[in-house]
């Protein structure tokens, strides 16, 4: 694989150091250029935020003094940078990349910036030619494993994590949702969500109100609740204990009236709102009433980021995503880099033999089919026992580092033809 | 010695005023369960003070103020510690705790007047008036204590920070419940300790002189404490309308406490 990665960032060097460092949008460029001529190094991407400032390199042979480069570029002492820096090769470079990506190694854990900023250092390097082969394999990689982080944990604040979060809360003002009662006005992906896991910790009945009457029956049906008539929602909201509203309504659809009433109704007992909709169904107003509690998107949003214990385990599940991810990165890149050749290797043989029953062909006249057929097992049986042992030793390389010293043998040996290892490359690159 | 088992009780009880003053602003499992060990230390303390108190006298002496204090501040600790056992929280220690060492401190500390018993009067009814009311009291407090802790949660869950999440304040309606049942315990020993109070003065006096400023003050303390019940009951007030009520119904029983320095019939003497 020949990857390395050596940077800084927010917890191994003080702003002061990484300001340093910082390279400006507008030089990228040139120093993207600058890095791939430096000695050793075949494609390099750097990247450079306010938090981190990282070269990542394909080095010929593992080889590649990138520390040198970052000194030379910004003139610096090897003794200012070293404390600061760390470096990573192979599979550990490779986790790096996933995980700052997916926005683990971020200050601020799941914030979704971070990937977009990937994307462009990624758009520049291609650009100047910087990244064209495996760098760019594993750079289309990292973006779909930080899609992936993002989708199947709650690392992101994700719709999952919303919806746990106003469970948390619910719990918070009434302990117990035990024999609570929710209610949903629109009937939205979101709100589906949540009060399913409402539901999942105990809520009772579940209401749903909807523009589209249909809508709302199918809803309820799926919840074996009751569909409600969106006109008679000011009758009988007071009934639920939370409300989540998600409709498309552009002016609010709860006012302060409204909870008043809905409190007298319930002798003061507490009703938590749960506002998803943008713009807002519930006026803010509403919190301000002692029993209504009104949380919107932003604040669920809020209580998710800090929700640490959550957060943990989520990031301990991203953790997990990015290790399988890297592990199969690592398997495809070796088949990939050993089966262009056991395929030219197969081709070859292949042509050598075509052409030797041709040229017998030619000599021996017409062939009965049965001896059609055994000279076609004859010579078949031939390349088979011949191509065994080198494609064996192939594979068994591609799980070790001597891979590209078995394949350059192989190929001077028997003369295969390098242009098409790139053709093959990019070919089976473009499926994944 | 009575003292001094007291005395080292209110040091315990002083751990627990800490719990109360940081608790306001943040909490932790450590600290709750330091405070929780103090209390139990003290109440231990406490509990030999008392028994000690009455085999020395021979007798129940509620009738030394300080010993009511004392016995007061210990009731209000059973108290606390019945709703920890019930509900597994020690949050109404942040009202509770402060009163408990204020009124230990009052009670291990210095020479305390007498109370003045007409030689007439029949002790044990005394004694039982006064457990009686001291049971409403302790009662009172903590239903107080729960709503301030209500208060606390209630605005930290307004105020969407993450606090709202990660403190461990009990949920929102268990703190009501918390505060709704102690009210209603203790509304009958009020009104029992009232009614028995009123016995023993027309037994002793032949009379009850209503315009006498403790029965005066305790019958007010009385009729906010059933606004508190009626109120609660019929309307459902909870939070800041429930927390103002229990805090004037703690501050019509500490005015009818102190009210015993003036009353002509429930008074206390220099010993």
């Amino acid at each position: 694989m020949n990857f390395r990665l050596i940077g800084v960032n927010h917890n191994t060097a003080p702003v002061e150091v990484r300001e340093r460092l910082a390279i400006r949008e507008s030089r990228l460029p040139e120093a993207l250029r600058e890095f791939v001529q430096h000695p050793g190094v075949e494609e390099g991407l750097i990247l450079c935020t306010c938090n981190r400032v990282e070269l990542l390199a394909r080095t010929r042979n593992g080889s590649a003094d990138l520390a040198g480069f970052l000194q030379n570029y910004f003139n610096l002492q090897p003794t200012e940078l070293e404390s600061h820096l760390y470096d990573y090769s192979e599979h550990e470079a490779v986790r790096h990349l996933f995980r700052v990506a997916s926005s683990l190694d971020s200050m601020v854990v799941g914030e979704a910036q971070i990937l977009g900023q990937v994307k462009e250092a990624y758009a520049t390097a291609r650009a100047v030619g910087a990244v064209h082969s495996q760098l760019d394999l594993l750079l289309t990689r990292a973006f779909a494993v930080a899609k992936r982080v993002r989708s199947e944990t709650a690392v992101g604040s994700s719709a999952v994590s919303v919806a746990s979060v106003a469970v948390e809360l619910a719990k918070k003002i009434f302990g117990s949702l035990q024999g609570k009662h929710v209610y949903l006005v629109g009937a939205g992906k979101m709100s589906e969500l949540a009060a399913r896991h409402l539901q999942a910790h105990g809520a009772a009945s579940i209401f749903v109100a909807n523009r589209t009457y249909e809508r709302a029956l199918q809803l309820a049906a799926k919840f074996n609740g009751e569909a409600i008539h969106f006109s008679e929602i000011y009758n009988t909201c007071d009934r639920a204990d939370i409300v989540i509203t998600s409709t498309g309504s552009p002016v609010a659809i709860f006012h302060r009236q409204h909870a008043e009433m809905f409190l007298s109704r319930r002798r003061n007992r507490p009703m938590f709102f749960i506002d998803i909709a943008v713009p807002r169904d519930v006026d803010p107003e509403m919190n301000k009433l002692d029993g209504i509690f009104v949380y919107d998107i932003d604040d669920l949003q809020q209580a998710v980021s800090s929700h640490v214990a959550d957060r943990k385990k989520e990031a301990e599940r991203a953790e997990a995503i990015i290790n399988s991810e890297v592990e199969r990165f690592q398997a495809r890149l070796q088949t990939l880099e050993v089966a262009p050749t056991i395929v030219s290797l197969q081709d070859h043989l292949e042509t050598i033999r075509q052409a030797e029953i041709d040229r017998v062909r030619g000599r021996l006249g017409p062939l009965s089919p049965e001896q059609e057929l055994a000279v076609e097992a004859l010579t078949r049986g031939i390349v088979n026992k011949i191509m065994h042992t080198p494609v064996t030793a192939l594979k068994t390389a591609a799980r070790e580092a001597e891979a590209t010293t078995l394949i350059d043998l192989v190929r001077r040996l028997f003369n295969l033809q390098a242009q098409e290892k790139e053709k093959k490359t990019v070919k089976s690159g473009d499926r994944g | 010695m009575p003292i001094l088992w007291l005395r080292v009780a209110l040091g315990c009880y002083a751990v627990g005023l800490l719990y109360a003053l940081v608790a306001l602003t943040r909490s932790s499992d450590w600290l709750n369960k330091t405070a929780l060990h103090a209390a139990y230390l003290g109440m231990l303390f406490h509990f030999v003070s008392l028994t000690e108190d009455m085999r020395l006298s021979g007798q129940i002496t509620l009738t030394s103020v300080h010993n009511a204090e004392s016995v007061l501040a210990f009731l209000l600790m059973v108290a606390f510690m019945l709703v920890y056992l019930g509900y597994k929280t020690t949050s109404p220690g942040i009202i509770v705790f402060p009163v408990v060492f204020l009124l230990t401190l009052v009670a291990a500390t210095g020479e305390q007047p007498f109370l003045e018993i007409p030689p007439d009067v029949r002790k044990s009814w005394v004694i039982v008036h006064i457990i009686l009311i001291f049971t409403g009291y302790a009662a009172l407090i903590v239903s107080f204590g729960a709503s301030v802790v209500y208060l606390i949660q209630e605005r930290t869950l307004k105020s969407k920070k993450s606090a709202g999440i990660l403190s461990r304040l009990p949920a929102l309606e268990l703190i009501d419940e918390i505060g709704y049942r102690s009210l209603l315990m203790g509304f009958p020993f009020m009104t029992l300790g009232l009614i028995v109070g009123t016995m023993v003065a027309q037994a002793t006096f032949g009379r009850v002189d209503f315009l006498d400023p403790k029965i005066l003050l305790s019958l007010l303390m009385w009729a906010v404490y059933l606004l508190m019940v009626y109120t609660r009951w019929n309307a459902g007030w909870r939070g800041r309308r429930a927390a103002y009520l229990a805090a004037g119904a703690f501050l019509a029983a500490v005015v009818a406490w102190s009210a015993n320095y003036f009353s002509a019939i429930h008074r206390f003497v220099q010993s």
